[in-house]
């Protein structure tokens, strides 16, 4: 069933016509032609399809369109708006992909992770639960990393790029 | 996908409304399960109701130092809330073992209840399932059961109607189970209250059933009481990789320790049964008694001796066991510290 | 006089990073945006056997925007081509998944949805598809895979294992497991008149040029196919395939621009997989540890419509000395998909049963696994009775103890407890072959301008775009700006595809081989064009030729849960000359963690009585996460081996997967004093 919708993708506006079943995903894909965020598996199993929705990582694979007609998107490509965004250097630097597929899903991901971080979430590794603030170890961004597989195996890579951004950012030592 | 209508409505009564008067509808909350299953054809809704947004998104305090937890409110948000930390450390332990970070984001508390079984005869609509196609029988008993039930589940062989070997998925019902929290639902009829132990069912003779929920019945809020001694509670998932996996086992327990002898005590166990697994033999055999780890294991292995495993399974017997004597060791552990 | 830095050795960041840390590098799918396409679906037999006895498109053609269905009575006839690759062009069925019909549609969820209205009726029989020791159908192939020959026997293996004073003889399993590069397989076609366009996910355009002119009746140069980045592939996308023949019918019946993405479950039947292995390992050896026997014998399975022989022992008939050693192959032929190349076929898993059985047998010796494998080092190929090119094996073994620590191993299992973490540590030993396959380039050359450099080459991930840049600014004595790549398009000049490791090895001396034609040339205003070209030569007879490595891990067990957890690898290789420190280090990298995803997840089961793989997603066939992973340490020796290629290089896409699995099942046994030999160790074995 098609229908209208807007869509705020990257910081602009698009109307385009989707079907119901359109997911985010395909409708950055297939309708936009914005590529970024990638396909994987389209089921929320890889991660390869994360965008900011609202400043939040998810699945842009099981998100409807048309549920996300309120909403700002955010793929990797948008968060250089203004130039390299510094998850982008720190991945280049420390070689943090091979293939570069699941990559701008690593990064939005990545983004999510630190902003998360900055909130103080706590995650599956966190030794002290009720403590406020959030330190971004090794293993804190093994763990919030693992949600985006990476079948060329680059996490031993990601996971310096992820901490690099995260001591400028001041959630890591 | 099976085309759809997709629907808003102002408040939770005109979602009910709106699925009352269509019989194949169904709601939409995050939809991490439900657009996947639609994907592959699992689940054909003809209408989408969006409650995502409708039911509250809250965490709000009981009179009895209990929480409720409206439907809405996302994975993350209810792991990070730090009243749940604190009071609830198995909550917030259970929903950070769950999916990934991206997953709890979208995920909503009342969606993650309604999660229906990663079974992969139940996902793939080319095989048998009863759970999917009543009447079509089990591929799951002589295939592919590793991660599958050994408690309460129904097993008179492949071609049988009854059969389903199936396991919850959801990792917070298992400590919502534990912690006696009662589900409020909205539905045509009015509200009502359902606690856990009444939400979800196991297969009997009827597998395509996962609860005791109506058709247009809407999760609204869950209540987990007031239970101060569960701020030392643990939630332990053992699962095939590090993160990012469903549980083979899991174990959501408290305990309330008073000196040496166990006072009270929560033990759920997930991953193995089509419901979260509410672990009432051990509880009686633990309670008034030591806190000894030949205890624990002697409630562990009474509990146990009702699993059936099937032939790739049965190791979640040992594991289930060794799993909680340790879960309690820790607990009981802490207390004294 | 301006002096240039040497590129080659130089740890020049990504040339592509930029825009795919941004999703700007456009991977095939992502081609012809605004083409109006449309989308193709597929169709798959529930049934592994059987026939189609009836078959009816006109519920999934009467859906709106369904523009056709194929099915094998009315799909385009092709040409010539394997049997695993007659898609719809008769009613028997192979296989669980095999395709059946494709519908295409104006747009993929019209597609998609149209698919389940396509009614099929089947005749079926009972599935076979359990591989088994003791099958009596079990057949010795006429070669393996890459022309190895399927058994070798020097000696009297039974006698010099009968009096051997210590031996081991042990069995050990692989299972099923699939490539799933993360991208999956994609491709977009079109017909421009009589000429096929296509952007395809593979790993070189040149592989499918002889099967798809075949398969349409058409020439070389009626066939233009691009494919400039490739999300992984590992094996899976270097030969054509099902999909990309559907989709090119589907272009010509719709005469529009077809888009067809597998999905990731369709990744399980339809693009290949790594056959499951049942290996017997023999050893005999006298008490100094001195190997007298070598016995490897292989059960492996292939599929009704292809014969796929892997070469599983090749690696033993060349790693160790021992005068009496003998390695068969054999199959069986399954109700199954048709198996495939997977990083490193057949040393991935012959190597982990081999470097296991040593393991074992250090243990029955009571002797440090390093040393026995030192004590056992051949000076010539042992079989092959030639001189190595380089063989550095001592060197990885003896720089990768140091850096991890080895020296003052406890070797009892099971004695060492952190917590409720039994801990242990295990080494083994990796190979993979040296080889270049022909390959030609191109430059061209304009006054004041950069250079064009052209290749047939693909960067799958290994980094090609960047390596091939820095080969030819050498070559070309420029820096690298100077140079502009061209890879990844079957309009370039043909070269092997990516894979065997042999990509730099047989692109690298192409590219230079053109750039030593314009030295000393003047390049007119008009400009020049060369072209290069390089291939085996004799080398190949004369010398045994390999790359070499050593893994190290630290395995932790959960006492009480069984989980598996290895916080620490270290490898060494010696892999001839490094072109990218930063892209090579990768390669190992990713070789060694798909080792570590080989020996604790990856298994995709076959449904015994349905014939279908049951656990055909990613949340049911796991690979490696991130926190699966810890600290990897990684290094190589300094080794220029020339004898193959003027770079040095011996190719590094796949050493760094043979073995891992090894050392992380030998240190699981020195944790817990258990041998786990059948793959993958999960948690569910501690409870046996």
């Amino acid at each position: 069933m098609d229908q209208q919708i807007t869509l705020q993708v990257d910081g602009a506006r698009s109307a385009l016509t989707v079907d119901t079943r359109t997911s985010l995903l395909d409708a950055l894909r297939e309708r936009l032609g914005t590529t970024s965020a990638k396909k994987g598996c389209d089921h929320g199993q890889c991660g390869a399809c994360t965008v900011l929705l609202d400043g939040r990582r998810v699945n842009s694979c099981l998100v409807l369109a048309v549920t996300a007609e309120d909403a700002e998107v955010t793929t990797s490509d948008g968060l250089a708006a203004d130039g390299p965004h510094a998850l982008h250097e720190a991945f280049v630097d420390h070689d943090a992909y091979q293939c570069g597929y699941c990559t701008p899903g690593q990064i939005t991901s990545a983004a999510g992770v630190l902003a998360e971080a900055a909130q103080g979430w706590p995650s599956a590794v966190t030794e002290d639960l009720a403590a406020e603030r959030t330190e971004l170890t090794d293993a804190e961004i093994r763990e919030r990393m693992s949600g985006n597989l990476c079948r060329c195996a680059a996490y031993a890579n990601i996971v310096p790029a992820v901490a690099e951004v995260a001591a400028a950012q001041g959630v890591r030592a | 996908m099976r085309e759809f209508r997709y629907e808003k409505a102002a408040d939770p009564a005109g979602a009910v409304a709106l699925l009352a008067g269509a019989p194949e509808g169904a709601y939409l909350g995050g939809g991490t399960n439900l657009v996947d299953l639609m994907r592959l054809g699992v689940a054909t809704p003809d209408v989408l109701v969006d409650v995502r947004t409708l039911t509250s998104d809250l965490v709000e305090e009981l009179p009895d130092g209990g929480l409720r937890i409206g439907a809405a409110v996302p994975n993350a948000d209810l792991a990070a809330d730090l009243r749940v930390r604190q009071r609830f450390p198995l909550l917030a332990q259970a929903l950070l073992a769950g999916a990934s970070g991206q997953l709890r984001n979208r995920a909503t508390t009342g969606g993650n209840l309604l999660q229906r079984t990663r079974c992969t005869y139940f996902t793939d609509v080319t095989q048998p399932c009863n759970k999917r196609a009543p009447g079509s029988g089990c591929g799951a008993v002589t295939g592919l059961h590793r991660n599958h039930a050994v408690l309460g589940a129904t097993d008179e062989g492949p071609g049988s109607p009854h059969t389903c070997v199936a396991t919850h998925p959801s990792d917070l019902a298992v400590a919502l189970r534990a912690l006696d929290a009662e589900v409020r639902v909205l539905g045509p009829g009015g509200e009502r209250t359902v606690p856990m132990a009444d939400l979800h069912r196991l297969p009997g003779e009827d597998p395509s059933r996962d609860t005791t929920l109506a058709h247009g019945e809407l999760i609204t809020a869950i209540d987990v009481p007031g239970l101060p001694w569960a701020v030392r509670s643990r939630y332990r998932k053992v699962r095939d990789r590090a993160s990012y996996a469903f549980a083979l086992v899991s174990v959501a327990a408290a305990m309330d320790l008073d000196g040496s002898t166990v006072r009270d005590v929560r033990i759920a166990l997930g991953g193995m049964a089509h419901a979260p697994w509410r672990a009432t033999v051990a509880e009686d055999a633990l309670r008034g008694g030591p806190a000894t780890e030949e205890a624990f294991a002697a409630a562990a292995e009474a509990e146990l001796a009702a699993a059936r495993p099937l032939p790739d399974n049965a190791f979640k017997v040992p594991m289930a066991t060794s799993t909680l004597v340790r879960t309690l060791l820790q607990i009981s552990a802490e207390a004294r510290a | 006089m301006t002096t240039i830095e040497r590129s080659v050795g130089a740890g020049v960041r990504r040339l592509d990073g930029p825009d795919k840390v941004r999703g700007r590098a456009p991977y095939a799918y992502e081609h012809e945006l605004d083409a109006q396409a449309v989308f193709v679906a597929i169709v798959q037999s529930p049934v592994a056997r059987g026939r189609i006895t009836a078959i009816d498109g006109s519920g999934a053609q009467a859906v709106p925007g369904v523009l056709a269905v194929l099915t094998h009575v009315d799909a385009p006839r092709l040409g010539e081509v394997v049997e695993e690759l007659r898609v719809l062009q008769s009613d028997a069925v192979q296989y669980a998944g095999q395709p059946v019909a494709v519908v295409v549609a104006e747009t993929s969820e019209v597609a998609r949805d149209a698919v389940g209205r396509v009614r099929v009726e089947y005749e079926s029989g009972d599935p076979d598809v359990v591989l088994s020791a003791d099958r009596d159908d079990l057949y010795a192939p006429e070669k393996l895979m890459a022309g190895f020959e399927t058994d070798s026997v020097i000696g009297d293996v039974d006698a010099a294992l009968a009096e051997a004073p210590v031996s081991v003889d042990v069995v050990y399993e692989t299972p099923n497991q699939h490539n799933n590069p993360i991208e999956m397989h994609a491709t977009v076609a079109r017909w421009d008149g009589d000429v096929l366009r296509m952007w395809d996910a593979n790993q070189g355009p040149h592989n499918l040029v002889p099967v798809i002119t075949e398969a349409f009746g058409i020439t070389e140069d009626q066939l233009h196919i691009t494919s400039p980045y490739v999300g992984g592939a590992f094996g899976s996308k270097a030969f054509t395939h099902v999909h990309q023949l559907l989709a090119i019918m589907a272009a010509k019946v719709t005469g529009r621009t077809a888009k067809l993405e597998l999905t990731r479950q369709q990744m399980f039947s339809l693009v290949g997989h790594r056959t499951p292995t049942i290996q017997r390992l023999r050893l005999g050896a006298r008490p100094d540890g001195t190997l007298t026997a070598i016995s490897h014998e292989v059960v492996e399975h292939t599929s009704q419509n292809a014969e796929f022989a892997e070469q599983t022992a090749t690696a033993t008939r060349l790693m160790y000395a021992a005068p009496a050693r003998r390695t068969t192959h054999r199959l069986a032929r399954l109700d199954v998909p048709a198996p495939t190349i997977m990083r490193a076929p057949g040393e991935a898993p012959g190597m982990y049963a081999l470097e296991s059985a040593m393991d074992e047998l250090a243990a029955a010796l009571g002797m440090d696994p390093v040393q026995l494998r030192l004590r056992n080092e051949p000076d010539r190929d042992p079989e092959r009775d030639v001189p190595w090119s380089t063989r550095n094996l001592v060197a990885c073994l003896t720089e990768g103890a140091e850096r991890f620590g080895w020296a003052g191993r406890d070797h009892r299992p099971g004695v060492r407890e952190e917590g409720r973490w039994l801990v242990g540590t295990g080494v083994a030993a990796a190979t993979y072959p040296t080889r270049r396959r022909p390959s030609q380039a191109r430059i061209e050359a304009v006054p004041g301008k950069p250079f064009v450099v052209s290749i047939d080459a693909s960067d799958i991930g290994t980094g090609a775009w960047t390596t091939l840049t820095q080969i030819a600014a050498d070559a070309l004595r420029v820096p690298m700006d100077q140079v502009v790549l061209r890879i990844g398009d079957s309009r370039l000049p043909k070269a092997s595809g990516a894979g065997g490791s042999t990509g730099i090895t047989s692109w690298g001396p192409a590219v230079v081989d053109a750039a030593e034609q314009l030295r000393d040339r003047d390049v007119p205003a008009g400009g020049l064009t060369v072209t290069g070209s390089s291939g085996p030569g004799d080398e190949a007879e004369q010398l045994s030729s390999h790359a070499f490595g050593a893994h190290f891990a630290e395995v932790r067990v959960d006492r009480d849960t069984g989980e598996v957890r290895v916080p620490r690898m270290t490898g060494v290789f010696a892999a001839g000359r490094i072109i990218n420190p930063v892209t090579a280090r990768s390669q190992f990298l990713g070789g060694m963690t798909m080792g570590l995803s080989m020996a604790l997840h990856e298994e995709a089961v076959l449904d015994t009585r349905r014939g279908h793989y049951a656990n055909h997603d990613l949340a049911e066939y796991h690979i490696a996460a991130n926190a699966d992973v810890g600290e990897v340490d990684i290094a190589w020796v300094d080794e220029v081996d020339e004898a193959h290629n003027p770079l040095g290089a011996k190719g590094i896409g796949e050493i760094g997967i043979v073995g891992s699995a090894a050392a992380i099942g030998n240190a699981y046994w020195h944790a817990t004093g258990r041998r786990v030999r059948d793959l993958p160790i999960t948690p569910d074995k501690w409870f046996r």
